[in-house]
């Protein structure tokens, strides 16, 4: 699990490359973030990909209690970029733990920049990148780093810390993500930014755990499309 | 065997063009496919010779590619259904002009504006040909972010080799779902390319590429000889995938997303003991006809199911010549049949014929 260290943090911000897997991550965390006892608030500020959003999630954030804060144009046929007003009751309400999920690159993180001021203000914040050696664009250190330098520049926010999330979707083994531990060192080294989270499929979580000590974070796929292949499980 | 990496269906479209030698794109941003050319706008920069250029309009970018494509270098455009709707004038062209060039289509519900959702209702609109006049676009329907890539090798060689324009069908969820895939896609075949318009420097007569004829009889040979190619193209470069067929008694039909969804829902009537297979054409022109026929003296009956309110199950019905009823199962307006709905045709099916 991660450190209390993270956890203590008021906002924790999810950001990185398109398709680097900040959404579940984002929902992942603001359940473990609720079952810690903490009021929790996730708000998605997405305005790049019309598909796949934090709404998605809708039904097990509800069941567990959690305040979700989407666009109301979210999984509809309204592709209009528009985040709603309630976002401010993130920043406004200091008694909830609030976790933002960014969209992907520098045109999705363009939109966290207008509230970059009150998190700056409020001074209690994580802001993660989340990174996945598996993807094209990020497969080097370098070319991570060059997306994260984008989205600082877009967002006007430093990042304070790495999410490995290094898989291959389904085919995602413990070997996947031990061997990417070296990527994430480097990518590490290059930003001087810590690893704060190692993520890994529950599944294999037990199994993770022997190789990897430090932060490791199971997530669970909430979501269930009808178009996946059935895992005999 | 290159190391995999987890790609989005339109990225892999995108990367897969790159590697199979396609260097110049030229796109319009419309949802579900702008990340096809958003990733063509960060990659192309970085190639040698690349080009990336966001044309003014869809029938701005299908007149770069004609341009392009008569001097024989790889292009491609894609757009998503209203915006093919666009391209289809240029579709044409390519096909008068006897150009290779590759088009995709991440089709969106309709008709009109529709909406952003997946759908497959651009069946027709692919399958003959889109644009005015006597022609076919060889149309590739791939189910997985694999094939995606697969798909755009074979979509280019198979232009080339037929001097075709070819299309890529995708949806809306094709585009977005990550898989893991393999970008090792072996060689290029060269083709003759004499016909391409590369400059004569003195050396011989200028190539002509056209589609303009002033003699009635000229335009009906070409025409005539094109079809003679199209039938070697019927004849030889069908594809399709079976699935548990062997002793199947019901034959399910369905490409792309609905076919991923088919094939839990026959995992899960095979369960039940009903005997369920599946064709899943992945060429949809030409479409795999013979296959169906053959199934047609096996099955009592043909499922098509798709996301339009029933195209391809007219293709089947001509296929298996009317031998075997063929039921529709279909969800439409960007929604996707769920594995449960699917099963319950096949049981409705298998209830109804035994």
């Amino acid at each position: 699990m991660v450190s209390n260290n993270l956890t203590s943090k008021r906002i924790t911000v999810f950001a990185g490359h398109y398709g680097s897997g900040k959404t579940n991550i984002a929902v992942n965390y603001a359940i473990y973030l609720n079952d810690l006892g903490n009021k929790t608030v996730i708000a998605d500020l997405d305005i790049v990909n019309p598909y796949f959003r934090t709404k998605d999630s809708e039904k097990i954030l509800k069941d567990k209690g959690i305040k979700l804060i989407s666009s109301e144009y979210a999984n509809t046929n309204v592709d209009v970029p528009a985040l709603p007003a309630e976002t401010y009751s993130v920043f406004a309400d200091k008694d909830c733990k609030g976790v933002l999920d960014v969209g992907g690159d520098d045109r999705g993180a363009l939109a966290l920049g207008r509230y970059v001021p009150l998190i700056l203000e409020e001074n209690d914040y994580e802001m993660l990148f989340v990174i996945n050696k598996h993807r094209f664009m990020t497969g080097t250190p370098e070319g991570t780093i060059e997306i994260m330098k984008e989205i600082e520049d877009a967002c006007g926010l430093k990042f304070t810390g790495i999410v490995n999330n290094s898989n291959i979707g389904e085919e995602t083994t413990v070997e996947t993500v031990v061997s990417s531990m070296e990527y994430a060192k480097n990518v590490s080294q290059l930003s001087g930014l810590p690893i704060k989270m190692t993520t890994v499929w529950d599944a294999i979580y037990d199994k993770a755990k022997e190789e990897i000590e430090e932060n490791l974070f199971p997530l669970k796929m909430y979501v269930k499309q009808s178009w996946l292949k059935e895992r005999d499980e | 065997m290159s190391e995999k990496v987890l790609m989005k269906g339109n990225e892999a479209l995108a990367e897969a063009a790159i590697m199979a030698g396609c260097h110049h794109y030229f796109g319009y941003p419309i949802t579900p496919q702008t990340e096809v050319a958003a990733y063509m706008a960060k990659r192309m920069p970085k190639i040698d010779g690349g080009v990336f250029l966001q044309a003014e309009s869809e029938i701005a970018a299908i007149n770069m590619v004609i341009g392009v494509a008569a001097t024989g270098k790889r292009v491609m455009t894609s757009s998503s259904s209203p915006g093919i709707s666009l391209k289809s004038e240029g579709l044409s062209y390519l096909a008068g002009c006897d150009l290779p060039a590759l088009v995709v289509n991440v089709q969106r519900g309709g008709p009109g504006l529709g909406g952003i959702q997946p759908s497959q209702s651009d069946y027709f609109q692919a399958t003959r040909g889109a644009g005015h006049g006597d022609f076919h676009t060889l149309v590739l329907a791939p189910n997985s972010v694999q094939e995606m890539v697969d798909m755009v090798f074979k979509g280019f060689d198979l232009a080339e080799k037929y001097r075709i324009p070819a299309m890529i069908l995708s949806d809306g969820t094709m585009g977005q779902m990550m898989e893991p895939v393999s970008l090792d896609m072996g060689e290029i075949k060269e083709y003759d390319k004499s016909w391409a318009l590369t400059g004569t420097k003195g050396e011989r007569k200028p190539n002509i590429v056209n589609s303009l004829f002033l003699e009635a009889s000229e335009l009906e040979k070409f025409n005539f000889e094109r079809f003679e190619r199209y039938k070697q193209i019927e004849e030889n470069e069908a594809m399709y995938e079976e699935y548990r067929m062997e002793d199947a008694e019901i034959c399910v039909v369905a490409f792309g997303v609905a076919s991923r969804v088919s094939q839990n829902a026959i995992d899960e009537a095979r369960k039940q003991g009903i005997k369920v297979g599946m064709i899943r054409p992945i060429t949809l022109w030409p479409f795999p006809k013979k296959v169906l026929n053959a199934a047609a003296d096996k099955v009592k009956a043909f499922i098509s199911v798709e996301l339009s309110m029933g195209q391809m199950i007219e293709d089947i019905e001509l296929a298996i010549r009317c031998k075997k009823p063929v039921e529709l199962c279909n969800r439409v307006g960007g929604m996707i049949p769920s594995t449960a709905e699917v099963l319950e045709k096949i049981k409705e099916v298998n209830g109804g014929v035994k």
